[in-house]
């Protein structure tokens, strides 16, 4: 579903901040894999997902998205194939447009938007509210309610809701819940895990959250400086703990795992 | 003081201010919609003005050089866009830049720094002489009334369709646009073209109500535009939250700006000061929503405090 082949970015070349962020990465996904990603800060876990999302650029390598090669394609236009969930519950929504106005603007995702025909139909709205519905916090009676006006967690949700609306090819979840109290960290987890289940989604999902990363999905990858050292799939995916995985970040980078936030979290 | 001298001069003031409603309206989408704040309308207006008048003066209909006017506007906001998405110009660069240009564009366009028009030998649209004494038809007022109609009305439903939503949604949060397949210069091009061919339209009432194109009958009108934007909002703000209702209000602020204009003139205050009056008003206004955010903001992190203390008791 997903090649990366050998990718490299480097920030501010040639400056004093001069900061190589992917180096030579290489993964492939298939199809309906659910990946969680952990790392320490500045291990290349968002910058990945910001060059399969086409951000910027990437000064060498190839991506593939189903077949397709995506390498030189625009954000926007790669956009058909992605659905995406940011860490900022800001940024995956447009707060002075209503609930369903959002919505309508990801169902049209990918598709030509008609200077004609109305934003949103009728029919859509029946649509929309069962949907909503699904995610149990009520916003399924607020239909045209600005969603500047939604609580974080609600606006995760809703972001979420919007990323597989169309079904994507491939789901990138860019630490979606780091920004919630952690009741409603779980609560959009578990909404993660039942429409990723549903429509069999291949997703990637970067925690912060060992146990999370150890929870959910079927294969687990850690990155450090711009590469994976730690790849888990399978049975051996099933059966990790947190000091396992402790153990083997030990083995893989000759390092100790320093950060508590890791281990605690 | 007489005060009939100033009633007499209401009625030009509501049509100069309708007729600068419609730039208004073009500077709300930009503004307003689009986050951009696009300083291209300056020069746009001039040339609006230009090329109706041009157009008028060799021989054109009255109706084919307004056209005409708007869809050079269209193309000078092009350029405006281009310089910003393309040549990755900041935006307030770029139609500064834009409006430099332009400068020269208006004097080769008109040929010296003024065109006058005679409005006995030519049939005009509007005119300051068809605002009283003349058919109701006729009048300046209405007929600039059912143009500001007619655009709320198109543009409400422009901004309500599948590409409308899209180009709001460039403006609100262009990340999440991007996310959602939407391309945002594309779109940004898009609305500053929208934006600038209405303030030509403008540009070629303006010329024709006064009876002259100027090289700078353009000068600080993003001031005026920004200010009727700014009235519309402080009047109508909390009453018309529908989007029709919105571009109406900007258009009101408009008339109400140059109502207040007539009555400071009426006052007696020296013309020479009038721009540098505009731009403090404005300023102020400008300033407004900030203070109310940083007032409100420390009052906000009061209660958070608050809370703690509670959290660390319990």
């Amino acid at each position: 579903m997903l090649e990366i082949k050998d990718i490299y970015k480097t920030f501010n070349a040639g400056t004093i901040n001069e900061k190589t962020a992917l180096k030579g990465l290489s993964l492939t996904l298939e199809d309906g894999d659910f990946v969680t990603v952990i790392g320490g800060n500045g291990a290349g876990k968002s910058t990945m997902l910001n060059a399969i999302a086409g951000v910027w650029p990437v000064d060498h390598g190839q991506i593939l998205i189903d077949g397709v090669d995506v390498t030189k394609l625009s954000e926007h236009k790669r956009a058909k194939f992605l659905g995406r969930v940011f860490q900022d519950p800001m940024t995956g929504t447009a707060a002075t447009m209503g609930i369903a106005e959002n919505l309508a603007l990801a169902k049209r995702r990918g598709k030509m938007r008609n200077p004609f025909i109305t934003g949103i139909k009728n029919s859509e709205k029946a649509e929309y509210k069962e949907l909503l519905a699904t995610l149990g916090l009520g916003l399924e009676d607020r239909l045209t309610a600005k969603v500047g006006l939604l609580s974080g967690g609600q606006r995760q949700a809703l972001t979420l809701l919007m990323a597989t609306l169309q079904k994507p090819k491939l789901l990138l979840l860019d630490e979606h819940t780091a920004a919630l109290d952690p009741k409603t960290a779980a609560k959009v987890l578990e909404t993660t895990d039942e429409i990723v289940n549903r429509d069999k989604l291949t997703t990637i999902m970067i925690t912060h959250n060992m146990k999370d990363a150890i929870v959910h999905g079927n294969r687990l990858i850690m990155m450090m400086d711009g590469n994976i050292i730690l790849d888990i799939k399978g049975e051996e995916k099933k059966k990790l703990t947190v000091e396992d995985l402790l153990h083997k970040f030990e083995i893989a980078s000759g390092e100790e795992f320093t950060s508590d936030k890791a281990i605690l979290g | 003081m007489d005060i009939s001298v100033l009633i007499n001069a209401l009625p030009g003031a509501l049509a100069q201010g309708l007729i600068w409603g419609i730039m208004a309206i073009g500077v709300y989408i930009t503004f307003r919609v689009m986050d951009i704040a696009d300083l291209t309308v300056d020069g746009t207006m001039c040339t609006g003005g230009a090329v109706c008048i041009m157009m008028m003066l060799s021989g054109q209909n009255v109706v084919v050089s307004m056209i005409v006017a708007t869809l050079v506007g269209m193309v000078v906001g092009m350029v405006t866009g281009l310089f910003h998405t393309w040549m990755g110009i900041p935006a307030i660069l770029a139609g500064i830049l834009t409006q430099l240009g332009l400068y020269g564009v208006n004097l080769k366009i008109m040929g010296k720094s003024n065109q006058a028009l005679n409005v006995d030998k030519y049939d005009l649209l509007v005119s300051l002489r068809y605002v009283r004494n003349i058919e109701w038809y006729k009048n300046t007022i209405l007929i600039v009334a059912v143009f500001i109609v007619i655009i709320v009305a198109l543009l409400y439903m422009f901004f309500g369709t599948e590409y409308g939503s899209a180009l709001r949604a460039t403006g609100c949060n262009p990340n999440m646009a991007r996310a959602q397949g939407i391309n945002t210069n594309f779109n940004k091009v898009i609305a500053l073209m929208l934006s600038n061919g209405l303030v030509a339209l403008s540009g070629a009432l303006i010329a024709q109500y006064q009876g002259f194109a100027d090289v700078n009958m353009g000068r600080g009108a993003i001031v005026i535009g920004l200010a009727a934007v700014i009235i519309g909002e402080a009047v109508f703000g909390k009453i018309f939250k529908n989007f029709a209702l919105k571009l109406l209000s900007v258009a009101i602020g408009s008339v109400i700006y140059y109502f207040v204009i007539q009555v400071v003139l009426w006052i007696g205050v020296d013309t020479d000061l009038l721009k540098l009056f505009q731009a403090l008003v404005v300023a102020v206004f400008l300033a407004v929503p900030y203070w109310k955010k940083t007032i409100f903001n420390h009052s906000a992190k009061k209660v958070v405090k608050a809370n703690d203390t509670v959290e660390k008791e319990a």
